[in-house]
């Protein structure tokens, strides 16, 4: 059973909807922030594998949108890890659900 | 003819280990047990390379302080490191109680890791390179970023105050430091066209003028860049003068601290082998690889050049180590972004008017020209005098 | 493309990832994030991509993992308040996944064996970088800068 495209997107998926889960099921807001980088990393995994299964493999669009995008998300890292530190700073807790003064 | 076969005498048995396997084996074997002897035989080699330099280092040191090293296990002390992994072996394994049990066992493996993986990349010889792959610089320094979090995670997982603090100086200085050292290979790259150390070593060969060597180093952006590159090699390598995260009058061990018996001969193994890389990568990328440096010289086989070049820099290292004193964190990283970014870019910038000047007399001293205003530029215009008061002397009535 | 290596380096992937999305204790859901990354770069260099998976470990491994670990060291409370698990996002999350597979495994014209092809050169990758996608190159520079001055300026303390 060589792997084909189908698989490579179902890992892929798979990828995804674990990082969903980390996003929607934890109050630390790190964790939230680690799942949105493994939703981040599964999307580049399907934008590769649609380059390698393709049909033109020398034009590297698909690896150039991956690159980018790996680039862009060290940057929503970086700004999303200073605004958990700055909340914490501020409220002194980093449990989403405390974080509600702006509700109703 | 005879050099030539000596010279590739390593090629040649690997060859002869790999004919045992032609008969019986499926296809995918082969590559397989080609890794294994190139792995084994850098370990090996380095492995052995390790023990000599911490007992040579000993006796260098002593003699710059005018005293003899280690001399009593074996001739001229020699055999002092079976000594020390003896002892280190058989020392109790402490970990403490509130310790994370995961945490601190694994960081000694992922620091030893990443420098033995980046080993790997290196020409040691004509068609000496363990992996020979196409991003072999980059390769290299993707896996020496990983050495930080190794650092973090023994300052974490001992739970101890001193070792944190010492973790976060050191990861402070290795993040700094990490741009310089990529930084200052970039002229080399850009010249060459390609981020594999086999093409780098190949844009090195032949002499110009028939007896001066074309490495990297005698060109005058080359040799900015390889000092350079030397010092960031020696801040990752957290060696003295930058050796505040392991300095014992500082911070006790720092991320070290909680670490005995083999998890610190690990820990100790993983800088000397960082060193290594460092050394290996620089002799790499300016001093020409494995190439001799006169024509005259040639029948030398090429990993014999590679090594005397690597102890050469090994040496300095050394001699680094007992001439100066250690510097203060806070100068460590305004060194790091005030003086050593911009001379690191000033590089790049000589390089290419070099390279877009035909690689001729008129580059060569533009691009000095370029450099040597930028620094003095940089030492005039720095404000590190911090405006010092005239010196009063007070003595004892 | 090796099967067996695709299945291992699958497993090692998703186990990291599972492991980072529930373990108890932040730091080691850190470092599984690390082990869940380390996997991607391999699956990277299965699919012929080398250059990303190096760009990956050098990115993702020495960069953003750094980052939460320091994170993590910056905020850390002793309290378990923001220890908690919402069982309804495991709901979703499994919903969503099924929903996925189920579109994948329909297509037919996704069931396609990748054909033989010759690596991707870097630098053809440099070359393409600074002809076609010269712009992109550009605003991602200015995007980065952006990005480090706005986290600067987010932590840095206020002068009273």
């Amino acid at each position: 059973m060589t792997p084909t495209l189908q698989l490579c997107l179902i890992v892929s998926a798979a990828l995804f909807s674990i990082g969903l889960l980390a996003a929607l099921s934890r109050r630390h807001a790190i964790f939230i922030l680690i799942g949105i980088e493994l939703m981040l990393a599964a999307a580049n995994l399907n934008f590769i594998a649609f380059w390698r299964f393709g049909a033109e493999p020398q034009n590297p669009t698909g690896v150039m949108v991956a690159i980018f995008s790996i680039a862009i998300a060290a940057a929503e890292a970086a700004v999303g890890l200073a605004l958990v530190i700055a909340v914490y700073r501020h409220y002194r807790t980093t449990n989403v659900r405390r974080l509600d003064q702006l509700k109703g | 003819m005879t050099g030539e076969r000596v010279d590739q005498i390593f090629v040649v048995a690997k060859r002869w280990l790999l004919s045992f396997l032609n008969d019986s084996a499926p296809d995918w074997v082969n590559p397989i047990a080609s890794s294994l002897i190139n792995i084994a035989a850098v370990l090996g080699v380095f492995v052995v390379l390790f023990a000599l330099i911490s007992v040579l280092e000993r006796k260098i040191l002593g003699r710059i302080q005018n005293r003899y090293g280690p001399n009593r296990v074996g001739p001229f002390g020699l055999f002092q490191p079976i000594a020390d992994g003896i002892k280190l072996l058989i020392k109790e394994d402490i970990v403490p109680a509130r310790a994370d049990k995961v945490v601190h066992f694994l960081a000694p493996i992922m620091m030893a890791a990443p420098a033995i993986l980046a080993l790997g990349v290196i020409p040691y010889g004509r068609n000496m390179t363990a992996f020979s792959i196409d991003g072999g610089i980059l390769f290299f320094f993707a896996v020496g970023s990983a050495t930080e979090l190794a650092v973090f995670m023994a300052g974490w997982g001992s739970n101890n105050k001193f070792s944190m603090l010492g973790a976060m100086r050191a990861i402070a200085q290795m993040v700094s430091y990490e741009l310089p050292l990529i930084i200052t290979v970039l002229p080399v790259v850009m010249l060459v066209g390609s981020l594999s150390p086999d093409a780098i070593v190949d844009a090195q060969a032949g002499y110009s003028h028939g007896f001066a060597p074309r490495w990297f180093v005698f060109m005058p952006w080359g040799a900015a860049a390889f000092i350079l590159f030397f010092v960031s090699g020696l801040v990752e390598s957290n060696r003295t003068p930058f050796d505040v995260p392991e300095g014992e009058s500082e911070i006790v061990a720092g991320h070290m601290t909680e670490y005995s018996g083999f998890k610190y001969a690990i820990f100790f193994l993983a800088e000397y082998f960082g060193m290594f890389a460092v050394s290996g990568l620089a002799v790499t990328l300016f001093l020409g690889g494995w190439h001799a440096p006169l024509p005259l010289l040639e029948f030398v086989p090429s990993y014999v050049w590679f090594f005397a070049k690597l102890a050469a820099l090994l040496f300095v290292f050394i001699w680094i180590r007992g001439t100066l004193p250690r510097m203060r964190i806070d100068h460590i990283m305004s060194f790091a972004w005030k003086f050593m970014m911009p001379m690191a870019f000033t590089c790049i910038l000589a390089a290419a008017v070099w390279h877009y000047q035909s690689h001729g007399w008129a580059g060569w001293l533009s691009s000095l020209g370029i450099l040597l205003a930028v620094y003095f530029a940089l030492s005039r215009f720095l404000k590190t005098g911090k405006n010092l008061a005239a010196r009063t002397y007070r003595f004892a009535e | 493309m090796n099967t067996a290596a695709f299945i291992f380096i699958a497993v090692f992937t998703l186990a990291g990832a599972l492991a980072a999305a529930c373990l108890r204790k932040l730091i080691h859901a850190a470092l599984c994030l690390v082990v869940a990354f380390l996997g991607l770069a391999a699956f990277y260099f299965l699919l012929g991509a080398e250059f990303v998976g190096l760009v990956q470990v050098f990115v993702y491994v020495g960069a953003v993992a750094v980052l939460i670990v320091f994170t993590i060291l910056l905020t850390r409370r002793e309290d378990e308040d923001a220890a908690g698990f919402n069982w309804s996002g495991v709901i979703v999350a499994v919903a969503v996944f099924a929903g996925l597979a189920w579109t994948i495994l329909k297509t037919p014209s996704l069931a396609i064996i990748p054909a033989a092809i010759e690596p991707l050169t870097i630098k053809r990758i440099g070359e393409v970088l600074m002809t076609n996608y010269v712009w992109p190159l550009q605003c991602v520079g200015l995007l980065l800068t952006a990005a480090l001055i706005g986290a600067l300026v987010l932590v840095m303390e206020e002068k009273r």
